[in-house]
């Protein structure tokens, strides 16, 4: 194996990045013309979303019912139990509904996305379908950009409603609180703000799941042993920046609504 | 003139193809020999536009595609055909939408006209009742004959073919180079031939396909029918031969001589 020079692995990695914003790039200008595939988007979407529904329901619960679980004895010893609900609604619908979201998603679909392609770019299945005059980042890139980030969107919904539901579960069974105090706290104290900032979120990672797993896919390389190397580092990458930009996001939003 | 290459270089870490000069026109096969590694695939990449040449000029169907757009370029693919050494058809559709996959790629509908023309297209590589199917239900002589249905099924101008007889035994090599044959002599389609199997060249310099009979049959000793089918011999990335099977044969290089025999 030859070694790299600081220089060659440089040029490789700004190389690597200029490709990953031209696909980028591509598949949301691809919007904008002929053809558009609609029902591969849907297809699509079907996969994504509801395909991770039962996960995200299971993790979007327990993660509330933890996250009540864990501060409840916290908040006792301030005597602040009754918060509670607005700790959850919070924690889930600012920052975990979106992240986890997205980080399970980027697992499971980023890697599905990464080895279905890497396997059909090893077989000249997307030569082929170059040779017979279809674009394939409008075919298989843009469908999965367009129906992550649409899923992603509800997913993280319905995961801070999970989540909200796994505290509430853990606040009245385990520390006996009132289900409406509970429920009206949470409601209450969320501003306009903590839902944008919620909902937001969930687009740009939706984005950066379907790109990254796109990217490493279309770029695979070396058989069966590249698809698999394509799928790790389309999930490492995916999930590493995802918590790098919400740490961004999170900064940006926050000096917008004035946090 | 259906397709030009004009001084045409290409090179990645070392040069593979150096002032390649050749012309196709309609009706022509061309079959392109060389050892593996002299750029023949290559020559049907760049043919297609999926690889830009480092300098010369392709043309293709009258427009010069050395410079032009990746975009641009998928109109023009449509109305080329080509078949994968490995036949690079889409796993997770069926034989039928497979075939048709030019025809519905934008609604994945397939409409009865739609199904009439597969069927068609099915049936001229003999394999009508397999549309159903599942690529990987197919054997890989299917399999490849299925690329060829695809390939044709909008009547291209040109077709290219890299190595369809490749890892399959001779009596289903045979058979592929039975239908190229029948393209050829039916429809006229020009077309570009990798391959390195020898006997399948000259199989196609010295055989045409009777309508009658509806099989490939031997020239006739003498004859003067134009099979339309000439070779191009690539070495040291350059053509060293080009020329029809009689001049092949007569031909005194000491290279080619060893490399037929």
């Amino acid at each position: 194996m030859a070694i790299l020079s600081l220089n060659d692995i440089a040029k490789d990695k700004i190389e690597a990045v200029q490709d990953y914003s031209l696909l980028a790039g591509r598949s949301l200008s691809n919007l904008l013309s002929q053809p558009r595939y609609y029902a591969d988007t849907l297809l699509q979407a079907d996969s994504i979303g509801v395909g991770s529904l039962p996960i995200v329901v299971l993790i979007g619960f327990f993660t509330g019912a933890v996250l009540a679980l864990q501060t409840a004895s916290t908040l006792e010893k301030f005597g602040s139990l009754s918060l509670t609900g607005q700790l959850v609604a919070f924690s889930m619908v600012r920052e975990l509904g979106p992240v986890l979201t997205g980080i399970l998603v980027a697992g499971r679909n980023s890697s599905g996305m990464a080895s279905e392609l890497g396997s059909m770019k090893v077989t000249e299945q997307i030569d082929a379908m170059r040779a017979m005059g279809v674009d394939p980042t409008k075919k298989l890139v843009t469908p999965r950009v367009v129906a992550t980030v649409t899923m992603l969107f509800f997913l993280s919904i319905i995961s801070d409603l999970l989540g909200l539901s796994g505290g509430w579960f853990i606040s009245y069974f385990w520390l006996d609180l009132d289900p409406n105090q509970y429920w009206t706290t949470a409601y209450q104290s969320l501003r306009f703000g903590d839902v944008f900032m919620g909902l937001s979120k969930p687009v740009v990672f939706g984005f950066i799941i379907a790109s990254i797993g796109c990217y490493y896919g279309m770029t695979a390389k070396g058989g069966t042993q590249g698809v698999g190397r394509a799928t790790t580092q389309a999930v490492v990458a995916a999930s590493v920046l995802i918590v790098v930009t919400d740490f961004f996001l999170t900064k940006l939003l926050m000096a917008f609504f004035h946090y | 003139m259906l397709l030009r290459f004009d001084d045409v270089s290409i090179g990645f870490e070392h040069p593979v193809l150096d002032g390649i000069s050749f012309q196709l026109t309609r009706g022509e096969t061309k079959v392109l020999l060389g050892e593996a590694g002299t750029g023949k695939t290559l020559i049907l990449k760049l043919a297609l536009g999926l690889i830009k040449p480092d300098s010369g000029r392709i043309t293709v169907l009258g427009a010069e595609i050395s410079a032009m757009r990746e975009q641009e370029m998928y109109r023009l693919r449509r109305q080329i055909g080509m078949v994968f050494q490995e036949s690079a058809l889409f796993d997770s559709l069926t034989v039928e939408e497979n075939v048709a996959y030019r025809l519905i790629e934008e609604t994945g509908q397939i409409t009865p006209e739609i199904h009439a023309r597969v069927i068609e297209a099915l049936e001229f590589v003999e394999l009508a009742n397999t549309y159903n199917l599942f690529s990987a239900e197919l054997s890989g002589g299917m399999r490849r004959r299925v690329a060829i249905a695809r390939a044709i099924i909008t009547q291209p101008e040109i077709l290219l073919y890299d190595s369809p007889t490749g890892g399959l035994d001779p009596v289903t090599s045979n058979t592929i180079i039975e239908l190229v044959v029948k393209q050829r002599d039916v429809y006229h389609t020009g077309s570009l031939l990798v391959t390195h199997r020898l006997q399948d060249a000259f199989t196609m310099a010295s055989h045409y396909f009777d309508r009658k009979l509806n099989k490939m049959v031997p020239l006739e000793y003498g004859s003067s029918r134009n099979v339309h089918t000439t070779f191009l011999i690539l070495r040291d990335h350059k053509i060293i031969f080009e020329g029809t099977a009689t001049e092949l044969l007569r031909c005194r290089n000491p290279y080619i001589r060893e490399y037929l025999s």
